[in-house]
Parts: C-alpha cells; structure tokens; sequence
C-alpha cells in the first residue's frame, strides 16, 4: 500500500505543484496572499471543457481518443485554448482590481479584494455549469500495473509527463530568454530592475500569464483524472499555499518541490490518520513550517 | 401583510444584529490592532457548538446535552472560543499578516473537519437538534418569541458595544492602534506587541464564539453546514462596506450586507424557478463579492470609516 500511496501522492502533488508555482510568484511580486488564485484552477478546468466539446463537434480526428488515454486531440488544443482563456481573466483581474488596489491602497486591501474575486469566480462556475460534477471523458479506463502492485491510469501518466515538460519549459525560459531573467530581477527587486531598465509592468504581465497557464494545466488535469466540480480549486487552497510557502516565494523550484512536499505528506497521511481528515493535512504544514520558520523554508530571513 | 412584514423585520434583525457581534469582534481583531483573522466561522462555530453541547437535552449516543441554563452557554460558548483563540495566536500570531491570513483560514477548514467527522461530539453530518430557545420559556406565540429574543440580542449587542468603545477609548485601546501603525516604535516604548495582539486576538474571537452561541439557540439546530467558509467572506465584506476600525461602521455593515444577502435571496426565490435554486444562491455570493471588491475599489474607508485621532496639539 505505500507504494501506491507514494505513487498518488506524486500524481496529486504534481497537480499542486503546477498551482502553485502562480501563487508563489504572486507573493513574491506582488506581495500578496491570492486567495483567488486557486479559482484559476476551476476556470482552467472548465473552460477546457468548452474548448473540448467545441472541436469535438467537428468529428473525425478531433473525436477519437489517443493510444490508451482517454481523451483525444480536441482536449488537447483545449488545453491551450484553455491557458489563454485563463491567462485573459488573469490579465483583467490584475488591470481593473489588483493593479489598481496595488497603486492607492495598503497591501492587506489585495487580499480582501481576493476574498471577493474568489466568491465571484467559483459561484460564476456554479451559474453557468450547475454544481454537479462534470467529467471530461465517460470511458472506462484500464490501470496499467507496474512494479510493486501500483496502479496507474494512463492519464496519470500523461499528468505527470506533461507536468514534467511544463517544469523544464519554464526552467528553460527563466534562465534563458530575456524576459525570464528579467522576470527572476523583478522577483529579487522590482527597484533594481527598474533602474536596470525593465519593463516592470510588461514582466508582471508575464508573472501573471505564466501563473494562469500553469493553474490552468493544473486545472485540467485535475478534470482529467479526477473530476470537475465547482469547488475544485477551493479545496485547493491549503495545498497551494502549503506549497508555496513550503517552496519559499518567488522560487520555481521551491514551489514544484513544495508541491511535491504536500501531495506526498497529504496521501502518505491516510496511512496514520482517518482520510476524512485529510484536507486538514497542508493546514498542518503550513503551522509547522511558519512556526519554525515563520518566513518560509527556502525564503529569505528578513532582518 | 403587516404581521408578515414586521415579523419579517424582526426575523432580520435578530439575524444581523447576531452578525455584527462576530463582525464587532473581526473590528477588534482588523480594524482596531490589525490582526488579519481569515478563520471567522471556525471561530463562530466553536461558540455554536458549545451552546448546543451545554444547553441541548441528553442525548444517547452523542456527548453532552447538559441542560444548562442559556446564559452559561453563553458564558461557555465565549470561554471556548477564547480557549481556541488561544491555543491558534501562540502558535500564529507571530506571523506577518500575509501567512496569519492563511493559517487562520487553515484553521476555520480544520474546526468544520472536526465538526463533520466527529460525531460523539458534534453530531457529524446530522448535526445537533432541539438547542432550546430562552424566549420560548416565557412568551406564546412566534412573533412574541422573536421579538423577546430580539430584545435579549439588543441587549447583549448593546453591551458588547458598549464595551468596546469603552475599551477602545482605554489606554488598552490607545496600544492597540499604537501596534497596528508601528509595533517597533510600541515596542521600544516597553510595551508587548506579541502580548497584547494576543489579547485582542482572544478577545474578538470570543465575540465570534458569543455570535455563534446565540444564532444556534435561536435557530434551534446546529449543523456544520452553517459554518461554512462563506461565512467568513461576509463578516469580512460587512467590515468593510460598514468601515474598519469603526464600531458603528461594523453594526452598520452587518445589516447592509445582509439586508443585500437576504433581499437579493428573495428576489431570486421569486424569479428563478425552483429547479435551478443552486444557480440562485450563486447570485447572491457573486453579489457579495461585487459589493465587497466595489467598495475597496471606490470607497476604501467604508461607509464610515475610522474617526481620525490627531493630538490636539497637532491638529491648529
């Protein structure tokens, strides 16, 4: 059994991971807590759905599933479609709430103002969707057994190589493009990067895309393997801040290996404590890492 | 029409007066000493719980049902919740405001675990029926009740109120703003920022678990569906519309939002058809959470925000 609760953990953690890598660059630059950044993940799960039955009404290619997976090319392009779509709520929320807030008022107005974004997104999925659970696909898929007596699901496989292709796009373009480089100055000092001659405004634009894309993928993958409800991203936000803060704000890395940290320790916990008391289990994180060290483990220590 | 109009008011009175305790003590927390609280239902439902557990009849398989009078639930309710409220600021309430935010909403999703999964406490699921109602003991009829519980909620509110602006004005009161502005310079002038943040802490949530005690005795139930994360957004969003740091300001956001919660309510049960009622509750939060992002947007001190304290000597 702990084989495979490692195995879920990794999965689950995967999807948290790719969550929260927005959340912690939010925190960083923008020095907020963004308790609506979980309902990116909602929106990026939903508005693939969209996106999805869209090209599958063209039949033929679109329609068909690949290999052993039980979605085809259609989610596939939605998935895309879906980075966009969420990347463009991203973009308004930070011109017409965040940006402005950020400019006239003290730093706690973002997050009461993230409080209501976040009521607004998730009960906006419940009126246009209804409440009930949606899935993507309604095929029956076969596990595939591996080593150890742990079964995996082909779409799992998928998560987690698309989430491993994600990690090392980003670790690619934050170390070697422009405006990645630039994007790691403005998270060290919006300042300094400024009178080196950043664009800060166009850099936080990109903080924001990049955060929406992976909360999206995030969002979809949870629809993918899991299911689609409007309280997706909500159950999330523990395990995203867990990371976030485990992972030290502002760090890719630490916030992919926070992410791990949480979807490990959440499905190793079923071992010790009743599952119902599961969701409780990034709450107990967050306690030990900030009472031990209250900036974050791999954040720096203010002086 | 009349009856069913003022009995209306009263049922509505009762309800956002019964807010404005747990939003009088977010104002203590927020607005008065600074302390981000993102944890208000968890505190509120403690209180409710504890009423329950200590006035409710005995019961068979689930703890407690004491049978005590209302006012020791009341008096138990607010000691329970100060209890917690203890136990969650050591632990916390050395963070900044940003990582307090999140534990203390970590901690409101762990006490609705509790109150779901623990049933020889809580009920579980099915929560806990037949919390007794003092005003049934002495008056006949519903609106008689209602009205003769609205007066116990006034009196108790009144109190409270009455208490805090007397607290606020206090020296205590003084070292509270004088933390919130800056806890170096409160500091370097002997006083305990950790000490007194802590205070007030226990303090506002002990409103909460009062808040708490007094909607479960006089709805007459108690389940973990009434203490959801929502309500946490609406005491935060009453705070805000009615202005931080105001006393006043609170009362009045209490009964502003939830007036727009309730009359939205019944605007929707009128217009939506009652297959998609899930839809029209999603309206009434998307309101709020327009409400609350508009008036951050437009009118950041609230309806009436904190009165400026300047020195006399200053202000010429």
């Amino acid at each position: 059994m702990f084989l495979q609760h490692l195995a879920d953990g990794i999965l689950s953690g995967a999807i948290v991971s790719l969550g929260a890598i927005g959340l912690s660059f939010t925190m960083k630059i923008l020095r907020f807590a963004n308790f609506s950044h979980s309902e990116l993940l909602t929106w990026g799960a939903y508005s693939a759905l969209i996106f999805a039955s869209f090209f599958n009404a063209f039949g033929g290619v679109f329609g068909q599933t690949i290999g052993p997976f039980s979605f085809g090319l259609s989610l596939v392009i939605a998935m895309v479609g879906s980075c966009i779509m969420v990347s463009a709520i991203a973009l308004v929320l930070h011109r017409y709430i965040f940006d402005k807030l950020s400019r006239t008022t003290a730093q706690m107005t973002m997050v009461f103002a993230s409080f209501g974004v976040a009521l607004i997104l998730r009960h906006l999925v419940v009126l246009i969707w209804g409440s009930n659970p949606i899935y993507y696909s309604n095929d029956l898929q076969f596990a595939i057994l591996l080593p150890g007596g742990i079964r995996v699901m082909p779409d799992q496989v998928f998560l987690l190589g698309l989430t491993i292709v994600t990690v090392v796009s980003l670790h690619l373009f934050m170390t070697r493009t422009r405006t990645g480089i630039a994007m790691r100055g403005v998270s060290e000092s919006p300042e300094l990067a400024r009178v080196s001659g950043v664009n800060v405004d166009a850099i936080i634009n990109w903080v924001w895309i990049i955060g929406a894309s992976g909360a999206a993928l995030g969002g979809v993958l949870y629809g993918m393997t899991v299911q689609l409800r409007p309280e997706l991203g909500f159950s999330l936000i523990l395990p995203l801040f867990a990371a976030a803060i485990l992972g030290g704000a502002g760090s890719l890395y630490g916030a992919v290996l926070g992410g791990m940290v949480v979807g490990l320790s959440e499905n190793l916990s079923v071992m010790i404590i009743p599952t119902t008391y599961k969701p409780a289990v990034p709450f107990l994180l967050i306690l030990a890492i900030l009472y031990f060290r209250p900036e974050g483990i791999f954040g720096e220590q203010k002086r | 029409m009349m009856i069913g109009l003022i009995s209306y008011l009263v049922f509505f009175l009762i309800v956002s007066l019964i807010f404005s305790i747990s939003v009088l003590g977010l104002n203590m927390q927020w607005g008065f000493t600074g302390l981000f609280n993102a944890g208000v239902a968890g505190f509120v439902a403690i209180g409710g719980y504890t009423m329950a557990i200590l006035t409710g009849p005995s019961r068979e398989v689930v703890f407690g049902g004491f049978e005590l009078p209302f006012i020791i639930g009341l008096i138990g309710a607010m000691v329970m919740a100060g209890l917690g409220a203890l136990i969650v600021g050591l632990l916390t309430l050395k963070l900044n405001h940003e990582y307090l935010a999140v534990a203390t909403f970590g901690i409101a999703v762990t006490i609705q675990l509790v109150c779901l999964n623990w049933e020889y406490l809580t009920g579980g699921t099915l929560g806990l029926i037949s919390i007794p109602n003092p005003s049934r003991d002495y008056v006949e009829g519903a609106l008689a009740q209602n009205a003769l519980f609205l007066a116990i909620v006034l009196v108790l509110g009144g109190l409270v109120f009455i208490g805090l602006e007397r607290i606020v004005k206090s020296p205590w009161g003084r070292m509270l703003k004088a933390i919130r502005e800056d806890e170096t310079a409160a500091a370097s002038l002997g006083k305990n920022p950790v000490r007194i943040r802590l205070e007030a802490f226990v303090l506002g949530c002990m409103l909460m678990g009062l808040s708490g005690a007094l909607y479960v005795s006089f709805i007459g139930y108690v389940s973990p569906w009434d203490f959801l994360p929502i309500l946490t957004f609406q005491a935060w969003t009453m705070l805000i519309v009615g202005g931080s740091a105001n006393n006043r300001g609170a009362i009045l956001g209490a009964l502003v939002v939830w007036g727009i919660w309730t009359f939205s309510g019944f605007l929707i049960s009128r217009v939506v058809p009652s297959d998609i009622q899930a839809q029209g509750g999603a309206i009434q939060a998307i309101l709020i959470g327009l409400v609350l992002v508009a008036t951050l947007l437009s009118r950041p001190r609230g309806l009436i925000g904190e009165e400026l304290n300047v020195s006399r000597h200053a202000r010429s």
